[in-house]
């Protein structure tokens, strides 16, 4: 028998990541390099994936910087280790100025570190944790599109302001849903809401809702939040349209959907959901032109506000290396930050909008309803504008996230 | 109103009812893996990839325009060639029962010989490609698809409103291992199969083409699979990572009912859905955990599983 030489799972990752993402070392000197870290195989491949890097291909295709600038692309398969040894190699390497999107949390959280200790500037569009402009906070890092606070905070205030006031909540029973359903219960009370139960499912490997669904019906609350992600949130809201909550009058309240998750739930089935987001490609003139520039890159998928972000955070960043110059750009992450915080924002996607001193992007954030079959006049049209917070109330006030960066 | 341990009755009649929903689930996919182990002795960790095909299966018939335009934009069939729900529960097994004849022929059949945990390798890995590759054709976070129109809205059970797909998923996935249970236990050709597994040379000695029959008995089980991922269709979600979420918990089904056999997988499977029920009423979080402890429980107490002959 031959012996086969056996090698290590992770080393072969390692080397294969490596090889797909290696570039000839003579490249130009004075180019910026842009990589894009996300999740291409995995879970989180449809909230980021190749449509984020779509839309930061079109960042650079809108503006005339006058250098050039390359895109590079690399798949963190949502593991922290392997997310940080890209971000390495391509900093080390590859000479990598900017690292943008990076799904997942925890891997966001080990790319700021990888980042803020090579001093280059990280964009985080799809990453959730508000720790980054929080106790994780970095001078080099901009955290654009959207967080958990202002997640809990726009669905469960303004649904109560709407007259949703007693709430029941569906959570995974791990960090993220009970840290969601913790800050929502406080933005409901706050509101003059109550909260009269919630369940916490298993995570992950619970499939079938439909006994914590029932369990929400006999509460008789007007709401149910629903605290997951995914695939849980999917099969949450599919069997909540099955058991007819929704035709009871109950509302659902996704704390973490997005556009794409409407779209593989049908209307049928999302009609009258509630949820929180950023960006919406139907929401004015310039987000549809946005989204007609970008679509035939992305094979027709539209963007949600996660590859919005990666749009609009990568086209700030290359109008303040255009500002500042491409060799003072080069130089050091966090002299290009301070000149990102110090040039208003505006993007087809957001409109105008500042970062404040934590790494915070503020802009307005939208309260949806998904629209019923019958009112969909075309595909993609899924939602509906209830409820708009406006920039300056929208994210955690500065001084209360205990960011460092934040003068006390 | 009767109230049973502070948990209101009609609650609790509403979550056993549920829990034998999940039982049947739990029936039909152990099913197909103790069909599969009992006469092949492969532990077949592909089955939850082939249960998620079978759902894929029944989206792509009822709408070929989307996905023919992710192939290739502008390519698209007339819409009365879409196969809805009902020929889809027939089609669909009979397609990904095709692929599984396929993947027994070519690569399944040389480890026939090998240890069970070379079978057990070998189809962790066809899962993990078939998973990608589904992945990287429809994206990860899934396809809607509908509910048939004569299943949609509820009946009142007089404790609750039972959705009518949820009844319809009971007696099929009931009538489905009753069936199966009565070929393999009562009929000729499930004799055969059975002295197959037993002796083949023998077998094959009688004029028997046992190769054949081993081949369509893994299509069988495979079948069986994606019948399941149709049933799963219009209440999960159908997304590429569907099976394994379910893979886990049936296997478990399987090890608690004994390996291989047909009977035990089919109460076992109904039994722990109903505990699992009662487990989330009275403390939620354990419910993915409590199925484990009854495993743990019955490997302790009977090593061979609750029906299984110890070897």
């Amino acid at each position: 028998m031959v012996a086969t030489p056996t090698i290590p799972r992770r080393a072969l990752l390692t080397a294969a990541a490596a090889a797909s993402l290696a570039r000839p070392a003579r490249a130009q000197a004075g180019t910026v390099r842009i990589g894009v870290l996300n999740d291409q195989s995995g879970v989180y491949r449809d909230i980021s994936g190749p449509t984020s890097v779509a839309c930061v291909r079109q960042a650079v295709e809108d503006g005339a910087h006058g250098f050039p600038v390359e895109v590079l692309v690399g798949d963190h398969q949502n593991k922290p280790d392997i997310g940080a040894s890209i971000a390495r190699q391509w900093i080390d390497r590859d000479g990598v100025d900017m690292i943008i999107d990076v799904a997942n949390s925890g891997v966001a959280l080990a790319i700021n570190g990888v980042c803020r200790e090579k001093d280059r500037v990280y964009i985080n569009s799809t990453g959730a944790t508000a720790d980054l402009t929080g106790p994780a906070c970095a001078a080099t890092t901009v955290h654009w599109t959207y967080d958990t606070w202002m997640l809990a905070h726009s669905t469960g205030a303004a649904m109560v302001q709407a007259g949703g006031d007693s709430w029941f909540f569906i959570t995974a029973d791990y960090a993220f849903g009970t840290a969601l359903e913790r800050d929502t219960t406080a933005f409901v009370k706050q509101a003059g809401g109550k909260v009269l139960g919630s369940v916490r499912h298993p995570f992950p490997g619970n499939t079938d809702y439909s006994s914590f669904l029932l369990q929400a019906q006999s509460s008789r609350a007007k709401v149910v939040g629903i605290c997951n992600a995914g695939t849980d949130t999917v099969n949450t809201i599919k069997q909540a349209a099955e058991f007819g909550l929704t035709r009871s009058g109950v509302k659902l309240a996704g704390l973490l959907v997005f556009l794409n998750d409407v779209h593989a739930l049908g209307l049928e089935a999302a009609q009258g959901l509630v949820l929180t987001e950023s960006f919406y490609w139907d929401l004015n003139d310039r987000t549809r032109a946005f989204t007609k520039r970008v679509l035939p890159k992305t094979g027709g998928v539209h963007p949600a506000m996660s590859h919005a972000g990666c749009y609009a955070g990568a086209r700030h960043y290359l109008k303040a290396v255009a500002d500042m110059g491409v060799a003072a750009a080069k130089q050091g992450g966090a002299a290009t930050v301070v000149r990102m915080k110090a040039m208003p924002t505006d993007d087809d996607a957001f409109g105008a909008g500042t970062i404040r001193a934590d790494g915070r992007k503020v802009h307005p954030v939208y309260l949806f309803e998904v629209k019923k079959p019958g009112e969909s006049k075309a595909p993609w049209d899924y939602y509906k504008l209830i409820a708009t917070t406006p920039a300056e109330q929208a994210f955690r006030p500065l001084g209360e996230g205990g960011c460092p960066l934040v003068p006390a | 109103m009767i109230s049973i341990f502070g948990v209101p009755g009609p609650l609790l009649f509403g979550q056993l009812s549920l829990g034998l929903i999940n039982g049947a689930f739990y029936a039909l996919l152990s099913l197909g893996l103790a069909v599969i182990f009992g006469m092949l002795n492969i532990i077949n960790f592909a089955h939850g990839a082939l249960f998620m095909l079978g759902a894929f299966a029944a989206w792509m018939m009822l709408t070929p325009n989307t996905w023919l335009g992710m192939i290739s934009p502008g390519l698209s069939v007339p819409d009365w060639l879409a196969i809805g729900y009902w020929p889809a529960l027939i089609v669909a097994p009979l397609l990904v029962g095709a692929f599984g004849l396929l993947l027994e022929r070519t690569v399944i059949r040389r480890l026939y010989k090998l240890d069970h945990l070379y079978g057990l390798l070998l189809t962790f890995g066809m899962a993990l490609i078939i998973e990608g590759l589904a992945r990287n054709a429809f994206g990860s976070s899934g396809m809607p698809y509908r509910i048939p129109q004569a299943l949609s809205g509820p009946v009142d059970l007089g404790f609750m409103f039972m959705p009518k797909y949820r009844l319809w998923v009971v007696v099929a996935a009931a009538g489905m291992c009753l069936l199966t249970w009565f070929v393999i236990e009562r009929t000729q050709l499930g004799a055969r199969l059975r002295a197959a597994t037993e002796n083949p040379d023998l077998v094959q000695a009688f004029g028997v083409n046992v190769p054949r029959m081993i081949s369509l008995t893994y299509a069988g089980g495979v079948a069986l699979a994606a019948f399941a991922g149709v049933l799963a269709a219009p209440i999960y979600s159908v997304n590429p990572n569907m099976g394994s979420n379910f893979i886990i918990t049936v296997f478990a089904v399987v090890v608690i009912g004994g390996m291989g056999s047909i009977l035990g997988s089919i109460v076992t499977g109904f039994g722990l859905g109903i505990v699992e029920g009662l487990t989330k009423v009275f403390y939620p979080q354990a419910s993915a955990t409590v199925i484990f402890v009854v495993m743990v429980i019955v490997l302790l107490a009977r090593p061979a599983g609750l029906f299984g002959k110890a070897a």
